[in-house]
């Protein structure tokens, strides 16, 4: 009975239900080249990674490998040169995001007034946004040098320097090199998505308000501000993160030297794998690099939901 | 009354031109050192542009130095990364846009979480890896580590770029009796042009300038990406600014290229973003 009912519904159901696997898979094997892609050479080696902090692994070393528990952790509470990097991490990213964020916003106001010549000079402030990373560095760190960059020897006309040296390797001023760079590397992205949140203000707005009597300062704080705070909020959460791995600037341009002054902590991770060949070391400081950004992130999130609730 | 705007005009004229300069003027002294005879390099010093030009060093690297090898090296690397990444992503991407599915959760959430942790954390594991599968300091594991790092990013530029296309075409293709995968070829991939374009320069110009793996997982001359080749050169030869300059301006042409391409769309989305406010 069960049998005659099963091969009168074949013909019936069958091509639906495969139709059905067919069309659920569907997406699934859209996705799946991506998706192999991104869980084998990203997080098959993160998940190792994470295991590496706990395990003495050294490249030059075949008996390494062993698992050592906590001793990378606790060679790195007592590791001065960790706490200087976490030092420099927040000066580089500090001053890399407040300087950046402060001449793109002056820049996408003054690209924003339509002018003759807009489209040109939008091209040009924006080209830097193209140079490949190391080449920005390696560039800087040419203009720094008295040899042949006019930098220093303009700092000297100035009076801003005593003889014409080249900052990068003076250890109280080298984190300046980095950080001038990056902000030139940097500015066109505020710019950019600011003025794009800038052009997207109603106009009529601005109109209202100066028949009202309002100046244009007060249209700036009352108009402007509060309707870009959201973007500025966002890109300077994703910037912060950001900028505070970015280690190739630093790589190029000083190597985290003189002295270990400009040594961050992303570039301190890539010193103790790429130099020293100490990839358990570099996992372990990596892993705080990670728990730090995290906690970063829900401080974040934790103070805007502070904020919502309050108003 | 008058003198108030001209004068704001003016303010405005030249903080413009201040910005200008200042993102060209790094550019123009790489080009400037590039194209200086050795014999001015260190009497001209700090001249805006040397007594004479000569494109010496130029010639130099491009018929005695290992940079067109790197230059090469740089092309396949970021020319394949972008084409593998383009075709993934526009797969990924169509999933992303067109299916509703029970995955689609945790695949966008996967995809976030790698914009978000640092990669230089993968530098270590990477290397372990690839290292017995004979991967390092080969273009392949190359290719390989940058596609994987740039699919999500392209793929949710893909998935915005076939939300604009209206669902209507292929299913019209459908009821016609192709299958799905024939509508997404035929008809919505040609409709995505611009879009795969942008993909395709994105993810170029991040595999060209990509730095911290490919000194990590190359060590040779034959095998080294321009990064590589430059940093190795400028610690070798720290003394010929001429030449490294002139190999500077040669890596800097492919992202002007692109740079060109996009700008467009650059100015054209902002302008668009005008019109819809």
């Amino acid at each position: 009975m069960a049998y005659v009912a099963r091969q009168d519904g074949l013909p019936a159901s069958r091509t639906p239900l495969m139709k059905r696997i067919a069309d659920g898979a569907a997406p699934y094997l859209y996705s799946a080249p991506a998706l192999i892609l991104i869980v084998t050479v990203m997080l098959v080696p993160l998940a190792l990674g994470v295991s590496y902090a706990f395990r003495d692994i050294q490249l030059l070393n075949p008996f390494s490998g062993a698992f050592i528990g906590l001793d990378h952790f606790r060679a790195l509470s007592q590791d001065q040169a960790f706490y200087r990097a976490l030092r420099n991490t927040l000066w580089w990213t500090g001053a890399s995001v407040f300087l950046q964020f402060l001449l793109g916003l002056i820049l996408a106001l003054l690209l924003d007034k339509p002018f003759y010549g807009r489209g040109l000079a939008q091209a040009l402030v924006f080209l830097p946004w193209a140079v490949p990373s190391f080449l920005a560095g390696l560039n800087w760190s040419w203009l720094f040098n008295p040899v042949v960059g006019p930098l220093p020897h303009w700092f000297y006309a100035i009076g801003i320097m005593s003889e014409p040296t080249n900052i990068l390797s003076d250890p109280q001023l080298a984190m300046w090199g980095p950080i001038i760079a990056n902000v030139w590397w940097g500015i066109p992205f505020f710019a950019i998505t600011l003025l794009a949140a800038l052009q997207a203000i109603p106009r009529d707005l601005y109109e209202a308000a100066s028949i009202d009597g309002a100046g244009p300062v007060q249209r700036f704080l009352s108009i402007t501000l509060p309707f870009l705070a959201p973007t500025i909020a966002i890109t300077i959460l994703l910037r912060t993160v950001w900028i505070s791995n970015f280690a190739d600037l630093i790589i190029v341009m000083t190597n985290g030297g003189p002295a270990d002054r400009t040594q961050i902590v992303a570039s301190y991770i890539f010193t103790q794998a790429f130099k020293r060949l100490d990839f358990g070391y570099a996992s372990a400081i990596a892993l705080v690099l990670l728990a730090l950004l995290l906690a970063y992130s829900m401080l974040i999130v934790i103070l805007r939901q502070w904020l919502l609730s309050k108003d | 009354m008058r003198a108030k705007p001209i004068l704001l005009v003016a303010a405005h004229r030249l903080a413009i031109l201040a910005y200008i300069a200042f993102a060209l003027f790094p550019l123009y002294w790489l080009l400037k050192v590039a194209v200086t005879p050795n014999d001015l390099l260190y009497s001209e010093g700090i001249r805006m542009w040397p007594s004479r030009a000569s494109l010496e060093h130029f010639d130099f690297v491009l018929r005695h130095s290992a940079f067109p090898v790197f230059f090469k090296n740089s092309l396949i690397v970021s020319g394949s990364t972008a084409v593998i990444v383009t075709v993934l992503a526009s797969l990924s991407g169509y999933a992303l846009s067109r299916f509703n599915f029970r995955g689609k959760y945790w695949l966008v959430a996967l995809m976030l979480l790698t914009q978000m942790f640092p990669l230089v954390m993968l530098v270590a594991p990477i290397f372990k890896i690839l290292s017995p599968l004979g991967l390092t300091n080969s273009l392949t594991g190359l290719v390989i580590v940058y596609t994987a790092f740039n699919v999500p990013f392209a793929t949710f530029l893909m998935q915005s770029f076939f939300d604009g296309i209206p669902k209507d075409l292929e299913e019209a293709a459908m009821i016609d009796g192709a299958t799905q995968f024939v509508a997404f070829r035929q008809i919505i991939l040609p409709l995505t042009l611009p879009g795969i374009a942008a993909t395709l320069g994105f993810v170029f110009t991040a595999a060209w300038s990509e730095l911290l793996f490919s000194l990590m997982l190359i060590s040779g001359n034959d095998q080294a990406t321009f990064p590589v080749g430059l940093l190795s050169f400028v610690s070798k030869f720290s003394v010929d600014f001429g030449q490294m300059m002139a190999a500077g301006v040669l890596a800097l042409i492919p992202a002007c290229l692109f740079f060109l391409l996009i700008q467009r769309y650059l100015v054209q989305g902002l302008t668009a973003g005008a019109v819809k406010g």
